[in-house]
């Protein structure tokens, strides 16, 4: 098996090959699929119906909240607006510049946290996985298992000695506390993700590879990287919106600074401090959903690809 | 978290099978393997923490550029975005060009090159901080670092978080929200999975209910706040939830205030955001059940909900526990919604939000770290559950 030349598959596994990406079906799958497993009558469309709205309705109604004005949000309820429609920017121009709420200050922080919390672990982790699945070394199958291991510590777990060294090394309150943090807590399942999607690389290709001469570093960015690509989308996608929505490792270490404070922090504050100001909360919410929810659709093929890959973070 | 890479999706189901020889070798896992690892991991784990922490309470507080470390415009945020990728990018290039320059180089010069950042990171970032922590739950208020203050306990944390009414109550919630949400999310998933499975339409349908996975916490809390909100009767209600208490003829409800049933209407909100998560998973499942386990079981005369409950269900049976499992941990360690939405008052405390409360606000680190170890030790089970299933399916393949 280990011999087989990649480009042609086994007869075997011919029938469970699975076509990379969407494949138009012949009639005779389409009708041997169809009755699967449907449940089919009225009901069912219907159940299915109104759970597909449940599921949006609240996202909706705030949306619409946020392009009315201020007194209707306060005197009427959002689905007055049908009968009622009005618009106005007047909630997204007061959120996003208005002196009290800034939130495009948060916007650029949140950015420049993301970036660079999205490369630093995946470049980590690629070396690290190759080395899990190419490189013979001792101890590697135990050192592995630990790494996976490591998925289950709870953030919570490490956040204040960690803090107690940022401080002591001096580099509390700065954009440097977060991005190590969401790197090194990034690592474990970054690690597993790349090694389950290297694994399944054919190893008849990296032995080709290896005896034309080529040293690891050369196989790395050759032969496995291009076969990564989808592998590497699919984590991108994970960590950025990971990131992006985090609280917790943002609230312990940016603290609540316009310099360094995320979009999700300055949310939270704002719906504590002004919990019933719904037009500036309606609009900043969308403020901050927006490019995650952009990211998300863009990229949910590769989401979910990672979904199944084993990529769930806690 | 979980390795859901014993469901086979149809994008995997064709390349896992191909050279299982080569995933023999690439990480045969044994129990004994793995008993001896643990240990000598948390002896090295010992020894470097202390090393550690003379290190870091000896260094002196280093004097770094202020444009590393304080920037107040964007433009400087932007710049030193730029210059961290840039250095990051080039350190690692340097490493890898050191290793690859000369010919020959030993196998393990290339292994430590590799690996050698990756664990330097988790040694430094998870495990020494995870063991401090544990060592700080049998500690007082005070840091165990700083000898002059602090004082030893034992258990007397777990003992006050196991005793006190107000403590109960936390584990209560957490109790509630971990058996309730992935029951209802993996319940709502499984029904929407099936009822859309090859319908017209079916990614948009999917879309629907996966999207809230893409909104924060902090947003989905605001959202759902939103709902909530109570207006006195009087008044014109703002709140969806309310108004439509107001059709049915009842009158408007704290929801938010009332307890027990305000952790309920939190734990709505995590539903909400992961059923997507386990419809995605279990419609991955279903749509990879051999199509000849259908066909015989139609032979047979199977159908309908016959054919859920006999052909469909144990089918998807592993998925099923992984995505309950997956759902399982993220609930424990959420803490977003409580802290947004009720700030852990009127009795909706959880264990990972107290963790917040009891570090930073009461800056009790010894009843903190007590409460980070508890959500550690909860998690253990489960992480046994999931590296067996790892094994197994290694096994299978």
């Amino acid at each position: 098996m280990t011999t087989s030349n990649p480009s042609v598959p086994p007869p075997a596994v011919e029938k469970k090959q699975a076509p990379k990406g969407p494949r138009k079906l012949t009639k005779a799958e389409i009708r041997a699929t169809e009755a699967k497993t449907k449940l089919t009558s009225p009901w069912a469309t219907g159940i299915a119906i109104v759970m597909a709205i449940l599921w949006t309705i609240p996202t909706f109604g705030l949306l619409v909240t946020s392009i009315r004005p201020q007194s209707s949000i306060q005197n009427s309820g959002w689905w007055t607006w049908f009968t009622n429609p009005e618009f106005t920017l007047d909630n997204y121009d007061a959120v996003l510049f208005g002196s009290s709420t800034g939130f495009l200050t948060y916007f650029v922080n949140t950015v420049v946290i993301t970036i660079p919390a999205v490369v630093i672990p995946i470049t980590i982790a690629l070396l690290a996985a190759y080395a899990f699945s190419w490189i013979e070394f001792r101890g590697r199958d135990l050192l592995f298992v630990a790494v996976f291991a490591l998925q289950i510590v709870p953030l919570q777990v490490t956040l204040i000695p960690l803090l107690s060294i940022y401080v002591d090394v001096g580099l509390a309150g700065s954009f440097w506390t977060v991005w190590l943090s969401h790197s090194i807590f990034a690592l474990p399942l970054a690690i597993f993700m790349f090694h389950n999607f290297m694994k399944d690389i054919p190893r008849s290709l990296v032995e080709a590879a290896r005896v034309d001469g080529a040293g690891h570093v050369r196989i790395f960015f050759r032969v496995l990287l291009p076969l990564l690509v989808p592998a590497i989308a699919a984590f991108t996608v994970f960590q950025f919106l990971w990131v992006w929505n985090d609280l917790l490792v943002a609230l312990t270490f940016a603290g609540g600074t316009p310099n360094v404070a995320p979009l999700t922090v300055r949310l939270a504050e704002l719906s504590g401090s002004r919990g019933q100001d719904w037009h500036l909360l309606s609009a900043g919410a969308f403020v901050a959903l927006i490019v995650p929810l952009a990211i998300f659709l863009f990229g949910q093929r590769y989401f979910v690809r990672g979904l199944l890959a084993g990529g769930v973070k806690g | 978290m979980a390795p859901l890479s014993d469901i086979k999706s149809p994008e995997r189901a064709g390349a896992s099978t191909d050279d299982a020889e080569a995933r023999a070798q690439t990480t045969p896992v044994s129990k004994s393997a793995l008993a001896v690892g643990i240990v000598m991991i948390l002896v090295f784990v010992g020894v470097v923490g202390i090393i550690a922490a003379s290190f870091f309470s000896a260094v002196p507080e280093i004097s770094w550029p202020s444009f590393l470390v304080d920037s107040s415009t964007t433009l400087e945020k932007l710049g030193l975005m730029t210059f961290v990728v840039l250095l990051f990018v080039g350190v690692m290039a340097l490493l890898l060009f050191m290793v690859d320059s000369r010919k020959r180089v030993p196998n393990w010069t290339v292994a430590i090159a590799f690996v050698g950042p990756a664990l330097a990171a988790l040694l430094l970032g998870l495990i020494w901080p995870g063991v401090s922590t544990i060592i700080q739950s049998f500690y007082g208020r005070s840091p165990w670092s700083d000898p002059e203050r602090s004082e030893f306990v034992g258990f007397d944390n777990f003992a006050t978080l196991f005793t006190t009414s107000e403590f109960q109550v936390v584990l209560r919630n957490t109790m509630i929200w971990v058996i309730l949400v992935p029951l209802v999310a993996v319940g709502l998933g499984l029904l929407y999975a099936v009822l859309i499975d090859r319908t017209r339409g079916e990614a948009v349908s999917k879309g629907l209910i996966f999207l809230p996975m893409a909104i924060s916490l902090v947003g989905a809390s605001i959202i759902w706040r939103f709902i909530y909100e109570y207006r006195a009767p009087a008044r014109p209600q703002i709140g969806l939830a309310n108004q439509i208490l107001i059709w049915l003829g009842l009158d408007p409800y704290q929801f938010l205030l009332n307890s027990p049933w305000n952790t309920v209407f939190l734990i709505v909100v995590m539903v909400w955001i992961q059923t997507g998560f386990a419809m995605t998973i279990i419609s991955a499942a279903i749509k990879a059940i051999p199509d000849d386990i259908i066909e015989a079981a139609r032979l047979d005369g199977v159908s309908g909900l016959r054919m859920f409950r006999y052909v469909t269900i144990p089918s998807i049976r592993p998925a099923l526990l992984v995505v309950w499992v997956t759902i399982t941990m993220t609930t424990l360690k959420v803490f977003d919604i409580v802290r947004t939405m009720t700030g852990g008052n009127f009795q909706t405390s959880v264990v990972a939000n107290e963790f917040y409360t009891q570090s930073f606000r009461q800056f009790d680190f010894g009843l903190g770290a007590a409460l980070a170890v508890l959500l550690f030790v909860i998690v253990i089970p489960v992480v046994v559950y999931q590296v067996r299933q790892l094994r197994l399916s290694e096994d299978i393949r």
